[in-house]
């Protein structure tokens, strides 16, 4: 089979909406996955968008007063409640359009936030918008970590890694948690539509995003969001660090529609071992290959969950 | 022609939010206040109220959600109280400062600990500073006309600032009163329909809620202090236009026999009417007792407050709040300091009563009155104490 994302270029133009919604200038550093994946997701939503964002690296990056990087009309509120707001949004825009006060057209309304302020301070408000079913998609742009306020632990944080508040030391070694399955809990919602995505496989990502954008209730996306200022990677291995997590089953691509799974095409019949994608990150270079172990025999029982999930969970036609 | 009805208070403010045609409302119940919350509900059920009522699961997110629709475009209302005022807390000084024109009812509740229901005012002082215009009904027609009047003066284009109105909790609220509900078509001659400055519609993209650096932020600060100091000029004439409309005026500050008194008592919300009747019991004694009523909390009315004690000797500050460690009750603490630069100046006594619900008769009046007269020397006045107190 022809690899698509390596003829990437020549696809490309005609897959991939030119429009820069978020333009360029934004403050985000340099190698910064999340703000590649927030650009491709505006590409792929289109300009008939309101998008609520938390507090956090994205919205700080993209809204110094007086100036703003974004092209659709954006909302920024407070840190806990970018689902909470997007619900207000769509409730607003449901009874105007109603009325007959503005144009009918459909316009999709997008929460976003970072995995703090989507599983830790925001799970509540994401749990009640998503239980109410307002039409709207919601993404998790999950860096694993605070990386905003400096790096700080999240339940999105994988067991291991060192941060601020969970540092490795004499007699500790970073995270003492398993990271939280933030998908299988909107699953548990019964959200018609959820999915895993990574913006190192921009194809997979657009063609998730337009079918969270098409489905008329709630959709949540957790995006993989590789930050190598607070992974302490090099930031030219962003996109290549995206592509590890995937292929080591640290982080598989997967989509959930009306509770059936379905495994993406790119995730690899046989996993690599996951010191492949510890081993450029100084978030984990402090663990025993013990503890590498221990964390790999986990990411396996993991992977096969989701594989039996996807083999009697599937959808009819497959 | 308005109708002269029998309602409970909250019920009366839900029919008044309706005739205001709201397009949104985001309420989460709470004691006192959850009456309002059903009554909404139940009309948007009926199809008599054509609105998005958003079930939120917490008052954080309801006012997250109203900011949102406001945001939009849509006219968003919200009702809460006590604890569900204080989750709030973080989001309000961002609604005032995106100039977001939200009203919002607060059933006034004691906050906790210990946990109370009843009624005081310590939930909605500590929101004093967050850029809300803050208005106090005294009965249940106030409670109507304000919930009105509220949208109207945030909405103004010269204002653009959300609004709560605040209504004793159980005191206020849960009374069944005669009000007059004025008609559809007489709310929708004094209030015209919502036109925001900005929308977030993809046919014009704006940017609300950015972050500011020390470049800007005390210029959006003073920009905001501006805005709410000028919004008094506005209220005075939507006030002014209600009373033209409806026959009942409104003032920043209310009188009650106090034109040639020498002993003022000043307060806030419910009491009003209670210590109305003390007032006339002081008078046939002989007593040159007289009330103020503050319903302008924010903007704070001072050229009104000045005049209003200009001839007295003494007055008495009620406070329904305490402020822990502080100069006094936060009512008391704004008129001293209102009055300070004053050449003449009465005697001010604060007594801090009705806490968590304590009944506060026409006696208790009349013993403040009576106690401030016997303190020929002013000895206790600038001092708080609190009323009726077990020791
Ligand atoms: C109520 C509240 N608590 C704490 C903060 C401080 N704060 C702002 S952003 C942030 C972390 C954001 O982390 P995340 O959601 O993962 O987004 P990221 O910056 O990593 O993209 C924190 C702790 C805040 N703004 N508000
Ligand atoms: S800290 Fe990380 S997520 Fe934030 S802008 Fe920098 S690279 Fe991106
Ligand atoms: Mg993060």
């Amino acid at each position: 089979m022809m690899n698509i994302v390596e003829n990437f270029d020549l696809f490309a133009p005609r897959l991939i909406n030119k429009q820069e919604l978020l333009s360029s200038g934004h403050r985000a550093c340099s190698g910064c996955a999340e703000v590649l994946a927030v650009r491709l997701m505006c590409k792929a939503l289109g300009e008939n968008t309101v998008i609520a964002s938390a507090t956090g690296c994205m919205e700080i990056v993209s809204s110094m007063f007086p100036t703003t990087a974004w092209r659709v009309p954006w909302i920024h509120v407070a840190f806990e409640n970018a689902a909470a707001v997007a619900s207000g949004v769509e409730a607003g825009l449901k009874a105007l359009r109603k009325k007959g006060k503005i144009d009918d057209r459909y316009i999709k309304v997008v929460g976003m936030a970072g995995d703090g302020g989507t599983m830790d301070i925001g799970f509540q408000a994401l749990s009640g918008a998503m239980e109410r079913g307002h039409d709207m998609m919601y993404v998790c742009f999950d860096n694993e970590a605070y990386m905003n306020t400096g790096i700080q632990r999240s339940s999105g944080t994988p067991m291991g890694a060192s941060t601020t508040t969970a540092p490795a030391g004499k007699i500790s070694s970073g995270q003492k948690t398993w990271k939280k399955n933030m998908p299988d809990i909107m699953v548990a919602h019964n959200v018609p539509y959820v999915a895993t995505v990574c913006p190192s496989y921009p194809l997979d990502f657009i063609r998730k995003i337009e079918k969270a954008k098409s489905i008329k209730g709630p959709s949540y996306i957790h995006c993989f969001s590789v930050c190598p200022t607070g992974w302490r990677s090099p930031s030219h291995t962003a996109i290549s660090m995206g592509r590890l997590a995937v292929e080591t089953g640290v982080f598989p691509l997967f989509e959930v529609e009306n509770g059936h799974y379905r495994v993406s095409p790119d995730m690899p019949k046989i996993l690599k071992p996951i010191r492949d994608y510890f081993k450029p990150q100084g978030r984990f270079r402090h663990l025993t290959a013990e503890e590498i172990d221990l964390i790999q025999e986990r990411v396996i029982i993991e992977h096969k969950k989701l594989m039996e999930k996807a083999k009697y969970l599937k959808t009819g036609n497959e | 022609m308005a109708k002269r009805v029998g309602l409970e208070v909250t019920v009366a403010v839900a029919e008044a939010v309706a005739l205001c045609r709201i397009d949104m409302a985001g309420v989460y119940p709470i004691t006192p206040q959850s009456h309002i919350a059903e009554h909404l509900s139940n009309m948007v059920a009926d199809g008599l109220l054509d609105a998005e009522f958003v079930t939120v699961e917490s008052e954080h997110s309801a006012m997250s959600a109203v900011i949102g629709a406001s945001g939009a475009g849509a006219r968003a209302y919200t009702a809460t109280a006590s604890q569900g005022l204080l989750l709030m807390n973080e989001l309000l000084p961002i609604a005032s400062a995106m100039r977001l024109p939200i009203c919002m009812a607060v059933a006034n509740r004691a906050v906790s600990g210990p946990l109370n229901i009843l009624n005081d005012h310590s939930d909605i002082m500590p929101q004093r500073d967050t850029g809300w215009i803050s208005l106090f009904a005294e009965n249940s027609q106030e409670a109507v006309d304000l919930s009105i009047q509220a949208f109207r003066i945030a909405e103004d284009q010269d204002v653009m600032l959300p609004v709560n109105v605040n209504i004793d909790g159980f005191q206020l609220t849960h009374m069944v009163e005669p009000v007059e509900m004025p008609t559809q078509e007489e709310v929708d001659q004094f209030l015209p329909p919502f036109v925001p400055h900005a929308t977030l519609h993809p046919s014009k993209p704006v940017t609300m809620g950015a972050f500011s650096m020390a470049d800007y932020f005390t210029e959006i600060m003073k920009a905001k202090d501006e805005a709410i100091r000028n919004s008094k000029k506005v209220i005075l004439d939507v006030w002014e236009e209600w009373g033209r409309l409806f026959g009942r005026s409104y003032k920043p500050v209310e009188s009650y026999k106090a034109d040639d008194a020498e002993t003022l008592i000043l307060t806030m919300g419910s009491m009003g009417e209670t210590a109305q009747l003390a007032i006339d019991e002081l008078r046939d004694k002989g007593v040159k007792a007289g009330l103020i009523k503050l319903r302008l909390w924010r903007p704070f009315p001072f050229a009104e407050i000045k005049a209003a004690v200009k001839n007295t000797k003494k007055l008495i500050v009620t406070d329904r709040a305490v402020s822990f460690g502080g100069p006094g009750g936060p009512v008391f603490s704004e008129i001293k300091s209102a009055l300070y630069a004053e050449t003449t100046r009465p005697a001010i006594y604060n007594y801090i009563y009705g806490l968590g619900g304590r009944d506060i008769t026409v006696h208790d009046f009349v013993g403040m009155f009576e106690k401030v007269l016997a303190d020929t020397e002013n000895s206790s006045a600038d001092t708080y104490e609190f009323w009726g107190v077990r020791e």
